[in-house]
């Protein structure tokens, strides 16, 4: 029976595992903020309750079951219906042990962690906002020497290891790797607005403690101070259609003169990115340019051979859009042309100009146009997409 | 059942159909409530939400200009922020991020939205403050997001927001967020 | 299906038989032998999509089905389990006993009975065809957005949002209408001398539950329909842009998915003490304290709805009273605990399938119980929201809580149905099967949402991947064990050892004093009630 063999297979599989490591979690990873290291502060005292419950009343029904049994031959009690006072006294016994624990013992705790979570009342040292999207998430600094940084984080893990039926070896964080992490000074707290462009999401590293829903339209914040340098990674936690769990978090918390370092460092990078758009680019330049943007941003959906999923994701081979001319006789972009709909986006197709840069987006519309099966012949200059920005 | 009387039995039959088409229309009645309960729900809803910035809505019509005292001895950080949704070819930022104002003080900060189409784009601005408990206290005397918003081909538009803080806003909130998506205006039925 | 349903030899009543019989049925009996069949059919058909989800699950990377297949058979599963094979199984057992149980010739409404039934079949394909259309090329597949419906994902959504939102609204009727049917039977048809706090527990329940899902089930009907006008009519009732609100779904939904938990659960605790004090053969205990916890629960499961989404966020004082409204339902369970194990306590008792069915059931639901109490502090919540201690808490409560109450009544109230006892040996059998791969598939998903497990998820990082590995290989123990179950009925449906009218010696109650099985026709003189 094939059933078997898998489970037996299956069963030496994790006796193998265990032995290997035996790095099982059993309660929540290391918290690393004061909001995490009070849930789960909350969370053992709660299940010890929980549990302190569900031990005696099992003991109690055990030993009745022992003892009570016909094959004892144990003589039920004639009960005779208990009086209502009887009953009521009785039945009051529960009652109160639970009106004490839910509202004194678990009730008191419980709500110091409540107004902990929701505190504004202390200034944040920085605020960052983080805009859900499908499937990445894109971070903005706010405020302070970081502010203007802004960049979008995608999934680093290599496709083919995603793919179906990779047999291989993969790597360590496997589906919670990225592109961009998010980068925190250690100590600092930080308000954390969350919204969405598209569909909800949810931005949540357990070791933080703090999950908060992102809304399109809407404005949501939250607050971590992480106390410890570290790299925490998470998962977006609410189901944002099929990319859902492909939408990692990683964070990395640098003390402050390796987070003011890296703010430098970023600013010049993003600077010099923004430079690219000034060059003359050749054809080729761009196409291969393309390659990398549109499969770590397009593929996803249009897919790597550019098919597309129809009905819901659009083939861009032979598509009418990336076929089409861009600009009008008055050198504006026309509306619905390639670039309109790559910059601005329409329902399900994100905008992008708040995601990519001029070069990048230049890129992967000339690779559009001149790979995956079309052959327009044309190319975009980052120049032009900086200028059809304005 | 022989031995009782024929007519009786029919009767009785009748008797209980009555009964229980009386209870069937009362049980109609109450779904029906119910019914118009789910609906009544959506108004219900979002008069809780503008009354207790349940979920950051703000008032979408403008307050008048309020007599409210100036409360000089705190400040509050009022950070603005701008989201532009998918299908709107625009530029929308605001022009300063961030201003401190005394509860109660009137301020103007200006929005800047710009139209990189070649066609006229017709765009809704949705307010949303964080924290909620700041959005019933954030008023606005005028505001580009009360109406629909229409821009030229390459047209730029200074877009500007008269507000100030309600003095009655809890003292614990000395931060708060506005933050503006603009979406491609919808047709309205 | 007529492998499955319960012959009536006996019967010498002029209606007509093959398949006319059943479409055109208005006997109780027929009607609940078909609930009970669809919603064990479905059982296997839910249990089948689930059982892909744990293949695809048994280690990482992607082995089997794709994202977009993944989240339609999580969403379908759901919906099929919760409103195709759990709520007619209670309906099924409440057409069977009720009019038994107070001494009725028949429910009150038997044509709008008919209806009630035959609205499912139709609803079950709704749901499921937008699968094989998407064979032929149509649409892209069923409902994708789980079963929660949330927007705006579920206006993105492809023509599979629109099968379910019609399939719901089939359901959401059928149900209604067999809610009004209950109502009045109740009120209407009890044998003269059974007062209200006369009636057996199970009635009870079922007469909660059916004012529950008369006050609800329209809430859900009227959200979905918005749905629907928002997808293609052009309305804005959940989205931002036309002045809508996403967040307003969510308490619209879940003002009918919390009560919806004890319209699964109110039944169950109903035939739950009854079964108790037949196997102790003592009467149960602290009746009036259950009837008024069955109230209690009632009353509260229509105040709580906003513990579904507390990481939604909403104002502190909100918060507070979401969180502590919800740990005031542990009062009337702890209650309704209480009289269970004093009902037991002393008694003389003996372990038969229902009885094992129903000591394990006390236990496992004590776990999703205690869970749920957990659950509802609002900070630890961020961490449990929609991470597999979720998943596990909620199978806790609606696999033990539900299918497997479900499952001792079944066995409790099948040689009454049928007139023949069931195998006793492959009963125990199945409960052990059932009762420790039950706990070995779900108690590793409550240590993989500890460590930070998403659900939802295709796919999933190399740390979890030992947990998972168990819970697949357990759950399909836990899905092959079923068969037994059917095996079983099947058996016992088509001979065996005679059943007395009694069946078990401690059993009470009207139902047990008609012959096994009862006559096509039963108390068309209604008894009396001392």
């Amino acid at each position: 029976m094939r059933g078997y063999r898998k489970i037996s297979l299956g069963i030496s599989a994790m006796l193998a595992s265990l032995s290997a490591h035996a790095d099982y979690s059993w309660n929540f990873p290391e918290p690393v903020t004061p909001m995490a290291l009070d849930t789960l502060h909350v969370h053992n005292k709660f299940m010890l309750i929980a549990m302190a419950i569900f031990f005696i009343v099992l003991a109690i029904m055990i030993y009745s079951i022992f003892a009570h049994r016909k094959s004892k031959n144990f003589k039920p009690v004639t009960d005779k219906a208990p009086s209502t006072a009887v009953e009521i006294f009785w039945t009051l016994i529960p009652f109160a042990i639970l009106l004490l624990i839910d509202f004194v013992i678990m009730g008191i705790p419980a709500y110091h962690s409540v107004i902990m979570m929701e505190n504004t009342r202390d200034k944040a040292n920085m605020v960052i906002k983080i805009t859900g999207s499908q499937w990445r998430w894109q971070y903005e600094y706010m405020d302070g020497d970081a502010q203007g940084i802004k960049f979008v984080s995608n999934l680093s893990t290599p496709k083919e290891q995603t793919d179906k039926g990779f047999d291989g070896k993969k790597d360590e964080n496997y589906l919670l790797e990225v592109d961009n992490h998010l980068v925190l000074p250690v100590g600092a707290k930080v308000r954390i607005l969350m919204t969405s462009a598209d569909v909800m999401h949810n931005w949540w590293v357990p070791q933080f403690g703090s999950s908060r829903l992102a809304v399109p339209g809407f404005i949501r914040e939250t607050w971590v101070q992480v106390e410890k340098a570290g790299t925490y990674r998470g998962q977006c936690k609410e189901l944002c259609g099929k990319g859902h769990g492909y939408m990692p978090v990683v964070v990395d918390a640098l003390p402050v003169e390796e987070y003011k370092t890296w703010v430098a460092a970023k600013k010049e990078e993003l600077a010099k990115a923004s430079a690219g758009a000034d060059k003359e680019w050749t054809k080729d330049e761009l196409v291969a340019n393309g390659k990398t943007v549109y499969e770590k941003n397009c593929a996803v959906c249009h897919q790597v051979s550019g098919a597309g999923l129809p009905p819901a994701f659009p083939a861009l081979t032979g598509s009418k859009i990336a076929n089409g001319p861009i600009f009008g006789a008055d050198g504006k972009y026309l509306k619905d042309s390639h670039l309109d709909r790559v910059l601005n986006g329409i329902r399900v197709m994100p905008s992008w100009k708040a995601l990519l840069n001029d070069t990048e987006i230049a890129s992967v519309i000339t690779y559009e146009r001149n790979a995956l099966g079309n052959s327009v012949g044309d190319l975009l200059q980052p120049a032009q997409v900086k200028a059809a920005r304005q | 059942m022989a031995s009782i009387d024929e007519s009786k039995v029919l009767s009785a039959k009748q008797q209980l159909d009555v009964k229980n088409q009386r209870l069937v229309r009362k049980l109609l009645w109450m779904l029906l409530g119910s019914l118009l309960f789910a609906f009544a729900l959506v108004p219900i809803y979002n008069v809780l939400c503008t009354m207790t910035g349940l979920n950051g809505k703000t008032q979408n019509s403008a307050t008048l200009l309020a007599k409210a005292k100036i409360d000089n001895s705190r400040w509050v950080n009022v950070q603005f922020t701008s989201s532009v949704m998918s299908g709107l070819g625009w530029n929308f930022y605001p022009k300063t991020t961030s201003v401190r104002v005394h509860p109660g003080q009137i301020e103007t900060v200006i929005f800047v939205a710009k139209n990189t189409t070649n066609e006229v784009v017709v765009g809704q601005a949705i307010p949303s403050v964080t924290p909620g408990i700041a959005a019933a206290n954030l008023k606005k005397i005028e505001c580009f997001c009360f109406i629909r918003q229409s821009l030229k081909p390459g047209e730029e538009k200074a877009m500007p927001l008269r507000f100030f803080v309600s003095p009655d806003l809890p003292k614990d909130v000395s931060d708060m967020t506005l933050s503006y998506s603009f979406f491609p205006a919808v047709q309205l039925k | 299906m007529s492998t499955t349903t319960v012959a009536h030899h006996d019967d010498h009543a002029e209606h007509p038989t093959g398949i006319m019989r059943w479409l055109t049925t208005t006997n109780h009996k027929d009607i609940g032998t078909m609930y009970l069949t669809f919603s064990l059919i479905m059982f296997f058909v839910g249990g089948a999509m689930i059982l892909g989800i744990r293949a695809e699950l048994f280690k990482p990377g992607l082995q089997l089905i794709n994202p977009e297949f993944f989240n339609q058979l999580i969403g379908v599963h759901a919906l099929i389990m919760i409103f195709a094979a759990l709520m007619p199984a209670a309906t099924g057992f409440a057409n069977w006993m009720i009019p038994l149980q107070i001494g009725a010739p028949d429910m009150a409404l038997p044509r709008l009975n008919n209806w009630g039934f035959w609205l499912l079949p139709p609803s079950a394909i709704l749901l499921t065809l937008p699968f094989t259309l998407a064979l032929f090329g149509i649409g892209d597949g069923a409902l994708a957005t789980g079963w929660t419906f949330y927007p705006p994902l579920s206006i993105q959504g492809g023509i599979g949002v629109d099968f379910a939102i019609f399939a719901v609204h089939l359901l959401g009727i059928s149900s209604v209408l067999g809610s009004i049917n209950i109502i009045v039977t109740v009120f209407n048809m009890r044998a003269p001398g059974m007062t209200l706090m006369k009636m057996p527990m199970f009635v009870w329940g079922w007469l909660i539950t059916a004012f529950l899902l008369i006050a609800t089930i329209p809430v859900l009907a009227g959200a979905v329909t918005m749905l629907l006008t928002d997808r293609h009519f052009g309305t804005h009732f959940f989205d931002a842009a036309g002045g809508g609100d996403p967040i307003m779904f969510q308490h619209l939904f879940w003002f009918f998915g919390h009560p919806e938990v004890y319209i699964l659960l109110l039944p169950v605790w109903g035939f739950i003490p009854q079964i108790l004090e037949t196997f102790s053969r003592k009467p149960m205990y602290g009746y009036k304290a259950q009837v008024y916890s069955f109230w209690a629960v009632g009353v509260l499961s229509v105040v709580v709805w906003a513990h579904h989404f507390f990481t939604s966020g909403m104002p502190v004082p909100a918060l507070l009273y979401f969180m502590y409204s919800t740990m005031a339902i542990s009062l009337p369970l702890a209650v309704m605990f209480f009289c269970w194990i004093k009902t037991m306590w002393k008694g003389s008792m003996s372990f038969e399938t229902p009885m094992l069915f129903t000591v394990g059931w006390i236990i496992l639901f004590g776990i999703g119980g205690l869970t749920g109490l957990v659950l509802a502090d609002v900070a630890a919540d961020a961490q449990y929201h929609n991470s597999y201690f979720i998943v596990a808490h909620f199978h806790y409560t609606l696999f033990a809580g539900g299918i497997m109450g479900i499952m001792a009544g079944t066995y409790y109230w099948l040689p009454k149905m049928t007139g023949h006892m069931y195998n006793e040996k492959l009963g125990k059998l199945h409960f052990w099967l059932t009762a420790i791969s039950f706990n070995l598939t779900f108690i590793p998903q409550f240590f993989l949402g500890l460590a930070g497990m998403p659900r939802r998820i295709p796919d999933y990082a190399l740390q979890f991947a030992e947990f998972n590995m168990i819970s697949s290989i357990a759950a399909f123990t836990l899905g092959l064990s079923q068969l037994l179950f059917v095996y079983n009925i099947v058996t016992c449906a088509r001979g065996g050892k005679k059943a007395t009218a009694q069946v078990w010696e401690g059993a009470q109650g009207l139902e047990w004093t008609l012959p096994s099985p009862p006559p096509y026709h039963s108390f068309t003189e209604q008894p009396t009630v001392k």
